[in-house]
């Protein structure tokens, strides 16, 4: 499977909206069927909104659709003092930089080795990763957890870190591998000739010249990493070391979760999501076709 | 020029990738041949878990469960996903601009960034019988006869969970073909105009035979997540209820951490495990004997 970086921006279309001569209303109905079809996408999006912030005399009044008359922030602020929400956040946040970092500087050692190197036997390393990028988590959990309690990683951030790390990195290496192969060999060869040797080569050349891809690669391990869910589920049992989806998904079907104090618990784990997908909006975008395999 | 000794770099990668993904591999398919609580050492029973699982119901009314996801997750949005790509690129783009495309396959790909645990509570929240504002909405607008118990009544739960899938997977289908789009000459489609081609003829000759790779990666790896969801379901039912929604993976934890029947929720991850790798290497097969033929 070739796997390749496609340039962000698109050809120019030929006909630019100026030129388009014929304003036939057609147009108008297809922009309005799109534009219906985004509010559906975006409307529990903003259901979610406008009931986080209503108080719950108004939302048993007059419903989930009222625009709330007054701003009403002690459901949110109730909800963040109750779960510690601060401590989520940064569980969420420590834990997906260091694994994005150490899963972008492993991916880099594995393709060098692979893509630059070409070590014998490189297909069938390939094959490996490419098949631990598909296990499905469930085959690998029993194991890790009973693992994890023998040497006192259990409930620890340290265990998610070491195994989002891996598992983010069989990915990587699968797609910096296919990049790395088509490396310009003159530079590497012009590094050689300057007497640099392997481990300058990878960091003064290598790296710098690569830094878009791992860009990508960087922010899909964050972002992935920061929704995790099930791993971290089963590992991370007490209230300090939850990450933000784990303590939003056990806290379902509490009692103390009224409609408004769910949405506004929805709302603080959107944000943060959203807030990620605009700063990295560009690079996800152009990144998604390189990761064609997740 | 011949590299040799890259061999190092590779060392920390396959150490970690041992300890992380073979080691809990084999565990796990060993343990599928034995029973075991968790504590204590394993009783190996041979293909015991095998027969039982396969003249289990519940096994198999997870894999039927699993047929309908694919339907909603890999199915419909590929071919949803396929229009809207090409409405967006050659109509949208031509005849208002790059900007309002961009801002819709933006818009549509909103689900995909939010974590699985969150969009879970959204939908929860929004299809709650009680305090919902879907069944709410219902009701103010006289359709009290359509209010239902969207996750509670087994007769409705799967689809409701198929529909929060859709809504969840649009927008990555849409991201791919955009991308893939990209990749087409113009002058195609301005000889197609020439030689009287309507819009439909122009999309199934041009468009879709040029992004067949995308296709197919798409169709696969939407395929695959539906083989591994779990977060959704875990947040959405827990399988329920009376297991209407049940699936291999919380079939498979509810083994592992519920009833401590270890050794048969291996055998249920070790299956799940073999289709998905006996999948993905179809697939494989298949784009290589497209590109042949190419």
């Amino acid at each position: 499977m070739t796997v390749t970086i496609s340039p962000p921006a698109a050809p120019p279309s030929p006909v630019t909206p100026k030129a388009a001569r014929h304003r036939n209303p057609v147009r108008f109905v297809v922009l309005a069927v799109l534009a219906v079809l985004l509010l559906l996408i975006l409307a529990p999006l903003l259901v979610v909104a406008i009931n986080a912030v209503k108080s719950p005399a108004e939302y048993a009044s007059n419903g989930p659709l009222s625009i709330p008359t007054s701003l009403y922030w002690d459901g949110i602020v109730d909800f963040w003092n109750r779960v510690n929400f601060g401590q989520k956040l940064w569980n969420s946040f420590v834990t997906s930089l260091v694994v994005a970092v150490l899963g972008v500087l492993l991916s880099i050692l594995n393709a060098y080795a692979l893509g630059i190197g070409r070590v014998k036997g490189r297909v069938w390393f390939l094959v490996f990763f490419l098949v631990a990028n598909l296990l499905p988590q469930e085959v690998l959990v029993y194991p890790l957890y009973y693992i994890s309690k023998e040497i006192g990683l259990y409930d620890s951030l340290i265990a998610v870190v070491i195994i989002f790390t891996v598992i983010q990195s069989a990915f990587g290496t699968y797609l910096l591998t296919s990049v790395y192969a088509e490396f310009p060999r003159e530079l590497l060869d012009a590094a050689e000739v300057d007497g640099a040797g392997r481990w300058r080569t990878l960091w003064r050349v290598v790296v710098p010249i690569s830094m878009p891809t791992l860009g990508v690669l960087f922010t899909f391990f964050f972002i992935w990493t920061w929704n995790e869910f099930f791993l971290p589920l089963v590992f991370l049992v007490s209230n300090d070391n939850q990450t933000v989806p784990v303590a939003l998904g056990v806290l379902q079907g509490d009692r103390m979760m009224d409609a408004t104090t769910t949405s506004a618990s929805a709302l603080i784990g959107i944000l943060p999501a959203l807030l990620f997908f605009l700063i990295f909006q560009r690079t996800l975008t152009r990144g998604i076709a390189a990761g064609a395999i997740k | 020029m011949k590299r040799h000794g890259y061999a190092p770099y590779l060392i920390p990668g396959v150490i970690a990738s041992v300890a992380v993904i073979v080691v809990p591999l084999v565990m796990t398919v060993y343990v599928s041949f034995t029973k075991w609580t968790g504590v204590g050492s394993p009783r190996w029973v041979g293909f015991d878990n095998y027969t039982r699982l396969f003249a289990d119901s519940l096994f198999w009314a997870s894999f039927g469960h699993i047929a309908l996801l694919i339907i909603a997750m890999a199915v419909i949005p590929t071919l949803l996903g396929l229009v809207l790509a090409a409405v967006l690129f050659d109509y949208i783009a031509k005849h208002f601009g790059d900007r309002w495309a961009g801002l819709f396959r933006s818009g549509y790909y909103v689900p995909q960034v939010l974590p699985v645990a969150v969009t879970g509570i959204v939908w929860g929240w929004i299809l709650h019988p009680g305090y919902g504002a879907l069944n709410r909405i219902l009701e103010a607008v006289g359709l009290t006869g359509l209010a239902k118990d969207w996750l509670g009544d087994p007769d409705y739960a799967l689809y409701s969970v198929m529909g929060v899938m859709i809504w969840f997977q649009l927008g990555y289908p849409i991201v791919m073909f955009m991308s893939g789009l990209q990749r087409i000459d113009p002058s195609l489609y301005e000889a197609a105009d020439l030689d009287g081609a309507g819009w439909w003829q122009k999309f199934r000759r041009i468009t879709v035979y040029m992004i067949r790779p995308e296709f197919y990666v798409v169709l696969v790896t939407t395929t695959i997540a539906s083989l591994k969801i779990f977060g959704q379901v875990f947040v959405l039912t827990g399988g329920g209820p009376s297991n209407a929604t049940l699936v291999p993976s919380y079939f498979a934890y509810k083994n592992f951490f519920e009833k401590a029947q270890v050794g048969y929720g291996s055998a249920i991850s070790t299956v799940l495990t073999v289709l998905i790798v006996i999948l993905a290497f179809v697939f494989l097969r298949l784009q290589n004997r497209a590109e042949d033929r190419a």
